[in-house]
């Protein structure tokens, strides 16, 4: 378990935060530019003094201003991936790993041969560091707080300052980084895609507080989430567990809540797990079990809530058996239908607009 | 030295030798001063940054003056160097190096700062939570980016040394052999009669010497650059 608060006040800009993330875990500190997220995660890796907080990490108190304790940042065993890298320039890609691998203060768990195979640094080890592109500068960047044998990585919008292909050259590292090694994440970001790919909690933060927090699942439907994401991108976040494979069609068979997904994604195996982002915009909602349609998905499911959205439509918030998925209708729909808490849907979504993320 | 006579190449040599001492002692003070001006916060910050450039303003004689006061034989600081560690300096080219150092340390100061200024200090950070102590990140990574600097202030205070004229001569005399470097063999030859082919020709050397210092520093701060990717 990581344990974070803290409270600091600078000129007229003032950090109020507070959260928990159960480890193994990574955790998206998510907001707008400028709303506190790098302070906050400079506070927790001591470069930052806050006027009063706790950082705990399982059973070490890495920062306790109401008992003197404040573990120095070289000695809190924090990786830190800056936003902007911060590889040193007079040294090759491999010194600067060496770097911080000579400097580790416990016996190392993740080697330089197993972080240079899981990044694929081979090729640059031995260039100078200006010499990479962006992401590989930032490969490198992980690499080097990986080998520091970090007990917490704290990942400062790592892909923040990389165009979009960029961002796909490191993104999956970050996956298998999470998959691969069991080391709890704080990861900065103010893209919702990124925290959709990577994270399994997610934090909000707003001018310097921390407003909401929860599992991304539950997280993603969060009203004050969805209005920094904007309408376009709204959608339940599931998890679901590959059944199978669909063998007339192909698709993989995916239980989500009491209902089922089929999507395409070759090659998961029975019990993988996957997440599927139901976006509000690409839900169709049916009052009866369709039929004759092309649609391949049909989630039976509640409705629990009716809400105003944008212009003139209704976000109907539905329950899949445990599982909350939002769907935009026109308010002219939610009338005719007569959509209220209680009554019984459908909600239908295309294949085609899903895109399966393993996790 | 084939075309310099016997007094002109002892002039140079120990020109070479008391700017060398020069530079070595006044490195490690100077990359210390540079530190604390940068770094540091303190009261009267203001005031050692006026004093450290003090002999950038005096007349070299107040400062030669000075160090006969401070480092005399009688002196406070000069009388205990004799007594406790046998150290001369009245009269000798460790004094002429002494005298040196004083004159040329703002010069060596002021580069070092410029370039302690321009190390990016996130990398320090970085280096921090890599788990390098304050020692290991300045050796490691403070000074390897400062050095540049270190270098080019280090090549301009030899360069300055070899020129330095008024604190040697009013501190320890013009003793050929041991304190008469180039500026002073110059002026002696000329005192001399028939001595003015011997006063051009130290005089070209001096501007050799100047200006292959001035290059040799610029070169070497490019080649630093590049090496950096800047």
């Amino acid at each position: 378990m990581l344990q974070v608060a803290a409270k600091k006040h600078r000129g007229a800009f003032s950090l109020d935060a507070k959260f928990e993330l159960p480890t193994p875990g990574v955790v998206a500190l998510f907001g707008r530019s400028g709303c506190g997220k790098t302070t906050l995660i400079n506070v927790i890796a001591g470069l930052l003094a806050a006027e009063r907080g706790r950082v705990a990490l399982d059973d070490a108190v890495l920062l306790d201003t109401d008992r003197d304790i404040d573990v120095p940042p070289e000695r809190r065993r924090i990786g830190y991936v800056f936003q902007d890298a911060r590889l040193f320039p007079h040294l090759k890609v491999a010194a600067n790993l060496r770097y911080a691998f000579k400097r580790a203060a416990v016996a190392p768990f993740v080697g330089l041969e197993q972080v240079v195979d899981l990044l694929a640094l081979g090729p640059l080890m031995l260039r100078a560091t200006h010499e990479l592109s962006g992401g590989e500068r930032q490969r490198v960047a992980i690499g080097r707080a990986l080998l520091s044998q970090p007990s917490l990585l704290l990942l400062d919008e790592p892909l923040a300052s990389l165009d979009a292909s960029r961002r796909e050259e490191v993104l999956p590292y970050l996956e298998s980084l999470r998959d691969q090694l069991a080391i709890p994440m704080v990861y900065v970001s103010h893209d919702f895609d990124e925290v959709l790919r990577l994270a399994t909690h997610l934090v909000l933060m707003e001018s310097g507080k921390t407003v909401a927090q929860g599992d991304l699942g539950e997280m993603s439907l969060h009203p004050r989430v969805r209005a920094i994401i904007g309408a376009d991108a709204v959608g339940a976040i599931v998890d679901g567990t590959v059944l199978g494979t669909d063998s007339s069609s192909g698709l993989t068979r995916v239980q989500v809540g009491l209902g089922e997904l089929k999507v395409r994604c070759a090659g998961a195996l029975p019990g993988a797990k996957l997440r599927v982002q139901l976006l509000a915009r690409d839900l169709i909602v049916a009052t009866e079990a369709p039929r004759h349609l092309s649609v391949r998905n049909s989630l039976q499911g509640v409705v629990t809530s009716v809400a105003n959205d944008v212009e003139d439509s209704d976000l109907i918030a539905i329950d899949i058996g445990g599982i909350l998925i939002m769907a935009r209708v026109t308010k002219a729909a939610t009338s005719e239908l007569g959509l209220a808490p209680g009554k019984a849907v459908w909600a239908l979504v295309k294949t085609a607009s899903l895109r399966p993320h393993a996790i | 030295m084939m075309w310099l006579s016997a007094n002109e190449s002892e002039a140079l040599a120990l020109s070479l030798g008391v700017a060398t001492r020069s530079v070595l002692l006044s490195l490690p003070f100077a990359l210390l001063l540079a530190w604390v001006l940068t770094r540091k916060q303190f009261p009267g910050r203001t005031l050692l940054d006026a004093f450290v450039h003090l002999p950038l303003v005096l007349p070299p004689v107040v400062v030669g003056y000075i160090l006969l006061v401070l480092f005399g034989a009688r002196g406070p600081i000069g009388g205990w160097l004799e007594r406790v560690l046998g150290i001369e300096l009245i009269f000798t080219r460790n004094g002429a190096a002494l005298a040196t150092a004083v004159m040329s340390f703002p010069l060596m100061v002021r580069a070092m700062r410029i370039s302690l200024e321009n190390v990016d200090r996130g990398l320090e950070d970085a280096a921090r939570t890599l788990g390098a102590s304050a020692f290991d990140r300045f050796a490691t990574i403070t000074l390897p980016l400062m050095l540049p600097g270190v270098l080019a202030g280090a090549i301009t205070a030899f360069s300055a040394a070899l020129g330095e004229f008024g604190a040697i001569i009013t501190f320890v005399s013009n003793i050929p052999g041991e304190t008469r470097t180039l500026p002073l063999a110059l002026y002696t030859a000329l005192q001399t009669p028939d001595g003015d082919a011997e006063a051009s020709r130290l005089a070209i050397l001096s501007c050799v010497l100047g200006l292959g210092g001035l290059l040799l520093s610029e070169w070497f701060a490019r080649r630093v650059r590049r090496m950096l990717g800047r």
